[in-house]
């Protein structure tokens, strides 16, 4: 059975479990420790995943290789930032729980378990149990309208999605006659394995995980869910489900039709394409500093779509590589948000950061960095992720996707630079409050790795190059 | 033959059922109408073999799903002719994405051939001396443990989302202490007493203890009684 | 046919007859009894109550939360039914596998317990 291939998932559950139990048990108020033990389980989590070994278990529904292991780190590194910065907003917003650290816990659990997925019957188990999770931390502020809007529209299109994906899954099972990815890949690859209901049945799939990373005919949600949730939860949702949706992606998309690249790289094309375009033009006219991240968001999960659409080794090493610079890119922005706060209230105005530089120095600087470093301004990390992505949509010769790319860019660059411009020049807003010394710490440590991303870059890229290899392997 | 009628009819009354729960103007008639379609489901999955399926779709969604959907309808007082007013204006949009479905099912029914080796690679054949439920329950626990378990931490999931979205400390409820429970004595709350034949309580002097007002436990079953003569 | 459906044949039946039954019966009074519909048959008698008002009300959120953790468990107890059926071909990793099972839903179980969700005031 191989049992221990899934060992980081059944610790991080079984620690979950133990947390809510403490949590429940505990007499007093249980939030700061259940906290704390949720990071301790995610470290733990993060060391048995780099001791893994390669293999596959359970009856070939699991398994584990460098794609997976590099994808879970960055999973976990996500969620233990997004749960750092939840420890102070939660206290002021007083909702901070215990079950709020245990929910996140077992939404990275479903996580894993989707990045490691190795039959269409896991994928879509893992990615209801994340789902699930995220749906209630998106209502977790339960008494305000916006955060139960949100999570209410969410959870309608979510299992809409959820809807397509299950469709289209009994399709393909229906045609192909499994659902395990090996024996998929096998089946597809015989002559006349492939049908009209069977790319149907593949379109669905694809819908269903587009909508996980929010590209474009399956965006709807992300605005309003971006700007209605606690914004510890938007900065959850903006990292790890991000990463694990794309990571099904690229995993489904290669594995098991790898071999029908021809029918879906024109779909992933033109997703990349609508993503990107969207995210640039919508994103212009946004005050609102989360709504804006919104579109933020799917124009970069248009720039990772590039590197599928590709279809080369080099583009999914590039997708990978976008992916860690966007992680962290976006919790330093949602950080320096999170520190949005005069007189014990949260403003998410852009127009309430208006001098920024005079009233708090260091915020502005960190902001900067990260805003540059979205818009691609060359010895920051955005602009690697970015050029990794185009380089491989050039060698694959997609040279639309690449203009398109690099124009959608420059106008991206004028909203992110222009809040640089709000921070810098205009006149100074009254003062913001003390920063919380953990979102403090979260800037800094996402800030340097920003900077000074060109300089150990080598190992990452060595990496994301290991990770895209076992997926052409 | 008996099979093939039975189908066609439940298909009929299923489609009719279904377009009744969206387009009934009672809320509460498009729930009956969805217990109908799931009937009719029911019937469907049993016509197919699958027994075991069509008898938790009864017991799943009748008996729970679709209570719960009453519950709902229930509990939103809302309108529900202003929330109808949109449907003529999305209607065209509806329309268009349907169509758009209902060609690329026509796709699939004109493409229609499996994979030459579909046949062969089927995870779980259907076994011929077993029964429906057997069946499932000779790899569900065991080959696909993994599967398992993840519906149970689904479950779990479910439960905690359900407990912090909704409950509420009211402080109000009455809970029982096991403690003070066990620990009570009968000197505590029972008195043996004499009582002359034919006396009145009041002649005697007992009453009733009046209720505390600050009562320690909330066992309120057991205080104001116990003191009562016998 | 396959054979399942064959020790369904009594309920299709079944099926049949009620429809056979409640059509005769609808359909009997049509033929058989005197219509004469008016508007007063439809109004309240004397002390009566409206009789076609609004049965919808507002219901407490807390029954709602009841009915999720009824669905729930009862989605539990679907599982337990192939178990008992083919307990003795899988043999004692299939029990212990439904343990673990129970053992994660009883940790949400004293979770509730303890939280007060099923408590009435």
């Amino acid at each position: 059975m191989n049992w221990q291939i899934a060992l980081p998932e059944i610790v991080l559950a079984l620690s979950g479990m133990a947390i809510l139990l403490f949590g429940v048990l505990y007499r007093r108020d249980a939030s700061v420790p259940c906290n704390m033990l949720t990071l301790g389980a995610f470290l733990v989590a993060a060391f048995l995943v780099l001791s893994t070994p390669d293999g596959s278990g359970y009856g070939d529904l699991f398994v584990v290789d460098a794609f997976s292991r590099f994808v879970k780190i960055l999973i976990l590194a996500g969620a233990a930032l997004a749960l750092m910065l939840s420890f102070d907003y939660n206290r002021h917003e007083g909702i901070a729980r215990f079950e709020f650290p245990v929910l996140i816990l077992f939404a990275v659990v479903g996580m894993m378990t989707m990045v490691s997925a190795a039959n269409l019957m896991t994928l879509y188990l893992g990615l209801e149990l994340q789902l699930i999770s995220l749906y209630v931390v998106t209502a977790f502020n339960r008494t305000a309208i916006r955060s139960s809007e949100a999570a209410l529209k969410y959870f309608v299109l979510g299992a809409l999605a959820s809807g397509l994906l299950l469709y289209g899954i009994s399709l393909v099972y229906g045609f192909a006659g499994s659902t395990s990815f090996a024996a998929l890949a096998s089946a597809l690859n015989a002559p006349g394995g492939a049908s009209p209901g069977l790319v149907v049945g593949i379109v669905f799939v694809i819908a269903g995980l587009v909508f996980e990373v929010s590209a474009v005919p399956f965006h709807m949600w992300t605005p309003d869910v971006y700007e209605g949730a606690p914004t510890p939860v938007t900065v959850f949702i903006g990292t790890a489900p991000k990463v694990a949706g794309m990571a099904l992606l690229l995993r489904t998309l290669s594995t098991p039709f790898g071999h029908l690249s021809l029918d879906w790289r024109l779909l992933i094309e033109l997703v990349s394409l609508g993503s990107m375009i969207l995210g640039a033009l919508a994103a212009i006219g946004q005050t609102n500093f989360k709504r804006l991240m919104a579109y933020s968001a799917i124009g970069h999960m248009g720039y990772t779509l590039i590197g599928l659409a590709a279809g080369t080794e080099a583009g999914l090493r590039g997708a990978l590589i976008y992916l860690v610079v966007y992680v962290f890119m976006n919790v330093g922005i949602f950080a320096g948000i999170i520190a949005m706060r005069r007189h014990g209230r949260v403003f998410e105005q852009i127009s309430d950061l208006a001098g920024l530089a005079r009233t708090d120095p260091a915020l502005a600087l960190a902001f900067a960095v990260f805003l540059f470093s979205m818009a691609g301004i060359p010895p920051l990390a955005g602009f690697f992720g970015k050029l990794y992505v185009f380089l491989a949509a050039v060698q694959a010769g997609m040279w639309t996707l690449a203009i398109i790319g690099v124009l959608t860019s420059v106008v991206g660059a004028y909203y992110y630079i222009r809040i640089v411009k709000v921070m810098f020049m205009d006149a100074p807003a009254p003062a913001i409050d003390q920063r919380p010394a953990m979102v403090s710490f979260v800037a800094a440590a996402t800030g340097l790795f920003t900077v000074f991303f060109v300089l150990f870059s080598a190992p990452i890229v060595a990496a994301a190059q290991a990770a895209a290899q076992v997926l052409f392997g | 033959m008996i099979a093939t009628i039975g189908f066609y009819v439940f298909a009929v009354i299923l489609l009719a059922s279904a377009t009744m729960v969206v387009t009934a103007r009672n809320p509460v008639h498009s729930v009956l109408f969805l217990i109908l379609a799931f009937f009719n489901a029911a019937a469907l999955f049993l016509i197919a073999g699958a027994e075991f399926l069509a008898m938790i779709l009864i017991i799943v969604y009748v008996g729970a799903v679709a209570v719960l959907f009453l519950f709902v309808v229930m509990m939103l007082d809302v309108n529900f002719a202003e929330l109808r007013e949109g449907v003529q204006r999305y209607a065209p949009v509806g329309l268009v994405v349907g169509l758009i479905l209902l060609f690329e099912l026509g796709l699939v029914l004109t493409g229609w051939h499996f994979a030459p080796s579909a046949a062969e690679i089927r995870m779980s054949p259907t076994p011929t001396a077993l029964s429906n439920t057997a069946a499932l329950g000779n790899v569900l626990y065991t080959r696909y443990i993994f599967l398992f378990q993840l519906a149970g931490l689904i479950l779990l999931v479910a439960m905690i989302g359900a407990i912090v979205l909704t409950h509420r400390e009211r402080g109000t409820a009455r809970r029982q202490r096991i403690g003070r429970q066990n620990a009570r004595q009968p000197e505590e709350t029972l008195a043996m007493l004499n009582v002359a034949l034919g006396a009145g309580i009041d002649e005697i002097g007992i009453l009733r203890p009046l209720p505390d007002p600050a009562p320690v436990g909330a066992e309120s079953h057991a205080l104001p009684h116990a003191a009562e003569p016998h | 046919m396959q054979p399942v459906i064959v020790h369904y044949l009594p309920i299709l039946a079944f099926l049949v007859l009620a429809g056979v039954i409640g059509g005769a019966l609808v359909g009997g009074s049509l033929i058989a009894a005197r219509q004469k519909p008016y508007a007063e048959k439809l109004s309240a008698y004397e002390c009566g109550f409206e009789p076609f008002d609004d049965a919808r009300r507002r219901f407490d959120v807390r029954y709602y939360l009841v009915a999720i953790l009824f669905i729930i468990f009862d989605l539990e107890v679907a599982f337990l039914f192939p178990w008992a059926v083919s307990l003795w071909s899988i043999g004692l990793f299939g029990f212990l596998s439904m343990v673990g099972f129970l053992a994660v839903l009883t940790v949400g179980f004293i979770y509730e317990w303890r939280k007060g969700a099923l408590e009435w005031e």
